[in-house]
């Protein structure tokens, strides 16, 4: 539309900002934002257009960003009391490439406070709400990102996903989530969580936008030592070509106790879908993954977390405590009252995890376990091209129904964390609604940089049915 | 009870790199407090290393220098540790696959005189790791400041078996490393800088005992003196305890270089537990053959080496071989003149006593000099060819040093060539011989000496410019040819 210069970017981001201030109140799905700053980008992407220089189909295009994502100038919170006050210096890498491609920072996204968490309750300045249910949770961490897109804040945002925080809250808001191959989209600017897990990604309403944005951030960057130098294929080009009649792997395990049953049947049609279109579908077994990616995800992601968060003391920048002075007790302070609970007990267990005799019994044997986690899927990868599943156990939950129950609230993320433990790209699209009317969703998972077919995959199923061409009442 | 002393060092050396380890600031000291960081070097979120492979390159070479093996894979861990110099509050390192592994310093002993090389011995290294350097804590009345201009700068510990045996050694070994590390570049050990920092463990047992007695590691060894006296110290300490009856703690000592003193730290008790793991944002770096083979193209003559060489190739006395040796430009211009001057004694003279006088009286390096090697190779030509006298040559030397003249050009504009005009130096000796009718008579009544009065009235005539050997020569000859 942009293009065809039916709307200008400023009248876009105009409506955008006026659904913004209607909706915002009831879904708190920022953190913050800068509306003076965002019109007068749009103003000069709309300059741009006029002189015939814009930038591509991105120039114009609001976009949030989950606030663990740097944009100089802007606050960078994580959620947390312990950066409420922080702004970023510096752009992240995704950050750099999307201004140059046109795009127009729209605020800053809700999430679990240091992207911990399936529920963006553990957020310092309040939960967010599922628009399709505002009594229920939008998931998380990037439940902000999520609900803003549904709610129809903005058309696209980005998030993270360190064990399925981008595509469990695109499953409970009814998006597209897309969380690439670990080494694709560079970390450089992500406030990190568990830097061998953590990778940016996409929540998108169709799997086009999906692949527009990858091909914006995708690609190396020499300041990220763990990205990877890989041909970026056009991923929109791909969405189109059908290569052969796709093997679909479908793991017996994420079929069992716990699958609620209407999220099932849901996932059995989109199945019989893929049947019909010519698929072959194979039942495989992953029950390495099944078995033990929660433990093992739990030991690494809090290991690499109680160092990556140390950085956050007080002395430097973030929150300092007024009581304390000296160092140790200025550190030992400002952490107890900057951080929350859940971020405590994170940082406690993976202090734990690596604390001298401990360290082989639990780290050392976790990354043995993750070893053969990743090989179990690339055994199975060698007979199929994807894999599909649910995405979640269940659908959207009530808001306060799991925080009081760490345990209940990990294993929301069966499904899902094996695909981070194996650096693996994995998508969620929406694949119908319960009887309550809440959105489902169904998860495919990729080869390694096999992003282009996992789209193509699931973009054929996005255009046999308009699962993406509903909205919630708000 | 005769005790030995029982001595390890871990030397940490910062390497001389033109930015720091994992990011792209520039590393350097004495810029203003703060302005050489980055978000990397501030720890801010999102911020992520990235490796500089100058640092590796040059622990690498400091490894084959040192005779080290190389690992076939460079892997890095995070010590955690909460301390306001880390900004991260962890820092990047190697733990359990240290880039080096053996290897040795050779050390000299002090010889029996000053003039006598001493004794050498190799001392074998446990490892040589890479890691990154903390900032610079200063602690005023109320408050602490923190400069992180040195946070993130390269450093490698380089860890010694507990395989010496005496202060000496320790001094020696610190000595023959630094001259080391500076020669191949990898460092310039300025230790007022901070470039080189040494800690030091230290047990002592009675003589003949082969297992290790509790050790002290001693911290704050500013300088290298202090290194020798802060042990010597610590081993008089230990000593005087267990003469005493007493038992040693383990614990870390601070010693105070200007009070000659030490004091406990902390004990064995509150070590930390540092965490350590693999760090997820950096990946392992393979180091082949072909890289391997690159750096060992590149290390000098180890200076040890490069002495016992020049001692037996150009006939060098002990003594002149211990100046030229530790300053490699030095050296290096040494071996670039001798290749245009058959005369390596004389060249080694005038660069030991005169060039290096006059580089430390101007304050200036070799590097930056007018002199080139081929000024020198001129010089000592002129003299050793009886052209100049050595006075001329030392007047010609000064104005070369400051003008970057050419010799013979100074020669010829000051008429500094000596007077080989036999006619006139004939003239010149007749005269001084009729002059000097005492000293003639004293000389031919067999005091040697006497000649010098008429070889002096000789050179006067002339001006300084007759060759001394050729008056000598025809003095004595009338002399003797007037007796007969």
């Amino acid at each position: 539309m942009l293009a065809a210069k039916s709307i200008s970017a400023s009248e876009l981001m105009q409506a955008f900002v006026a659904r913004t201030t209607a909706v915002e109140g009831r879904v708190h799905a920022f953190n913050s934002r800068d509306e003076v700053g965002a019109l007068g980008l749009a103003a000069a992407s709309d300059a741009r257009r006029a002189a015939g220089q814009a930038r591509g189909p991105l120039d114009g295009i609001p976009i949030g960003f989950k606030d663990v994502i740097a944009v100089e100038g802007q606050p960078l919170t994580a959620s947390s009391k312990m950066l409420a006050n922080f702004i970023s210096p510096y752009d992240a890498t995704v950050t750099t490439k999307l201004k140059a491609a046109g795009a127009i920072p729209w605020g800053r996204l809700n999430l679990d406070e240091f992207a911990m968490g399936s529920s963006t309750e553990n957020s310092a300045f309040g939960a967010t709400a599922n628009p399709w249910d505002l009594t229920r949770v939008p998931g998380g961490s990037s439940g902000g990102s999520a609900a803003a897109v549904a709610a129809g804040e903005m058309p696209v945002a980005l998030g993270s996903d360190t064990g399925g925080s981008i595509r469990q809250p695109a499953a409970f808001c009814g998006l597209v989530g897309l969380k690439p191959t670990y080494g694709l989209v560079s970390r450089y600017g992500l406030a990190a969580f568990a830097s061998s897990l953590d990778q940016i990604g996409t929540l998108t309403r169709t799997v086009g936008d999906a692949a527009q944005l990858l091909q914006v951030v995708a690609g190396h960057d020499s300041r990220d030592s763990t990205s990877l130098s890989t041909v970026i294929p056009d991923y929109s080009a791909a969405l189109q070509k059908k290569s052969r009649p796709w093997r679909i792997g479908v793991p017996k395990e994420f079929f069992g106790p716990g699958l609620d049953a209407e999220i099932g049947a849901a996932v059995q049609q989109a199945l019989a879908f893929y049947r019909s279109a010519g698929a072959e579908i194979r039942e495989v077994s992953l029950p390495l993954t099944a078995e033990y990616a929660i433990a093992v995800y739990y030991l690494i992601a809090t290991a690499e977390a109680s160092s990556n968060l140390a950085r956050y003391d007080g002395i430097r920048y973030g929150h300092r405590t007024r009581v304390a002075t000296g160092a140790i007790s200025i550190y030992a302070q400002s952490r107890a009252e900057g951080f929350g609970e859940e971020v405590k007990r994170r940082i406690i267990l993976g202090t734990h995890v690596l604390s001298s005799g401990y360290y082989d019994a639990y780290y050392l044997r976790a990354q043995k376990v993750r070893t053969l986690i990743r090989g179990e899927f690339m055994r199975v990868f060698q007979d199929c091209d994807v894999m599909l599943s649910p995405t979640t156990p269940t659908a959207a939950f009530k808001l306060g129904e799991k925080s009081s129950d760490p345990l209940a609230m990990y294993l929301n993320d069966i499904y899902t964390i094996g695909v981070n433990l194996a650096g693996l790209p994995g998508i969620s699209l929406p694949c119908g609604f319960t009887a309550g009317g809440l959105p489902i969703g169904l998860q495919i998972i990729g080869q390694p940089f096999g992003e282009a077919e996992m789209l193509t995959i699931a973009h054929t199923y996005e255009q046999g049915h308009s699962w993406h061409t509903k909205y919630p009442n708000l | 009870m005769n005790y030995e002393a029982v001595i390890g060092l871990e030397v940490h050396v910062q390497l001389k790199t033109a930015s720091k380890m994992f990011t792209r600031v520039a590393a350097g000291y004495g810029a203003p407090p703060n302005t050489l960081t980055d978000p990397v070097v501030l720890a801010l979120p999102g911020a992520l290393p990235v490796l500089n492979k100058e640092a590796l390159d040059k622990i690498i070479k400091a490894g084959l220098m040192l005779g080290c093996t190389i690992a076939p894979v460079c892997k890095w861990d995070r010590k955690n540790y909460f301390y306001p110099d880390s900004p991260k509050n962890y820092q990047i390192s190697q733990y359990d696959q240290p880039i080096c592994l053996a290897g040795s310093v050779e050390i000299e002993l002090p010889g029996e005189a000053r003039n006598i090389m001493g004794e050498h011995k190799q001392i074998p290294l446990t490892r040589i790791h890479l890691e990154e350097d903390v900032g610079k804590l200063t602690h005023e009345v109320h408050d602490s400041l923190v400069d992180y201009n040195r946070a993130g700068t390269p450093l490698m510990e380089i860890v010694s078996e507990p395989a010496m045996h005496s202060a000496e050694e320790a001094f020696a070994f610190l000595t023959s490393l630094r001259m080391t590390m500076v020669q191949g570049g990898i460092s310039d050990c300025d230790m007022e800088k901070g470039q080189l920092r040494c800690d030091a463990n230290i047990s002592i047992r009675p003589i003949g005992q082969t297992q290790l007695g509790v050790k002290v590691e001693l911290k704050n060894l500013n300088s290298i003196s202090y290194v020798r006296d802060g042990i010597a110290l610590e081993i008089r300490r230990q000593t005087a305890v267990l003469t005493a009856g007493g038992s040693i703690v383990q614990e870390t000592r601070q010693y105070d270089g200007e009070a000659g003193t030490s004091v406990a730290m902390r004990s064995k008790e509150m070590a930390h537990d540092y965490r350590y793991f693999p760090d997820p944002d950096l990946l392992p770096v393979q180091v082949d053959a072909a890289w391997r083979a690159t750096i060992q193209a590149t290390i000098p003559e180890l200076p040890y080496a490069r002495q016992r060489r020049f001692i037996t190739q150009y006939q060098l006395p002990y003594t002149i071989t211990a100046v030229l040796v530790p300053e490699r430009a030095l050296a290096d211009f040494f071996e670039e003149v001798v290749r245009l001057c058959a005369h390596p004694q004389a060249v080694a003279n005038w660069l030991v006593n005169d060039l290096r006088r006059e580089l430390a009286a101007g304050g200036i390096a070799l590097a930056v000099s007018k002199l080139r090697p081929a000024h020198i190779a001129a010089l000592v030509n002129l003299v050793e060819q009886g052209e100049i006298s050595m006075t001329a040559a030392k007047e010609v030397f000064n104005d070369m040093f400051q003008t970057g003249e050419a010799p013979a050009v100074i020669v010829m504009q000051k008429n500094l060539k000596q007077s080989t005009d036999s006619g006139a130096l004939e003239h010149w000796v007749q005269a001084a011989i009729v002059a000097n009718p005492k000293a003639v008579a004293e000389f031919l009544a067999g005091k040697e000496q006497a000649i010098n009065a008429v070889k002096g009235a000789v050179m006067k005539a002339s001006q300084g410019k007759a060759n001394p050997r050729l008056v000598d020569e025809l003095v004595r000859r009338q002399l003797l040819a007037g007796k007969s």
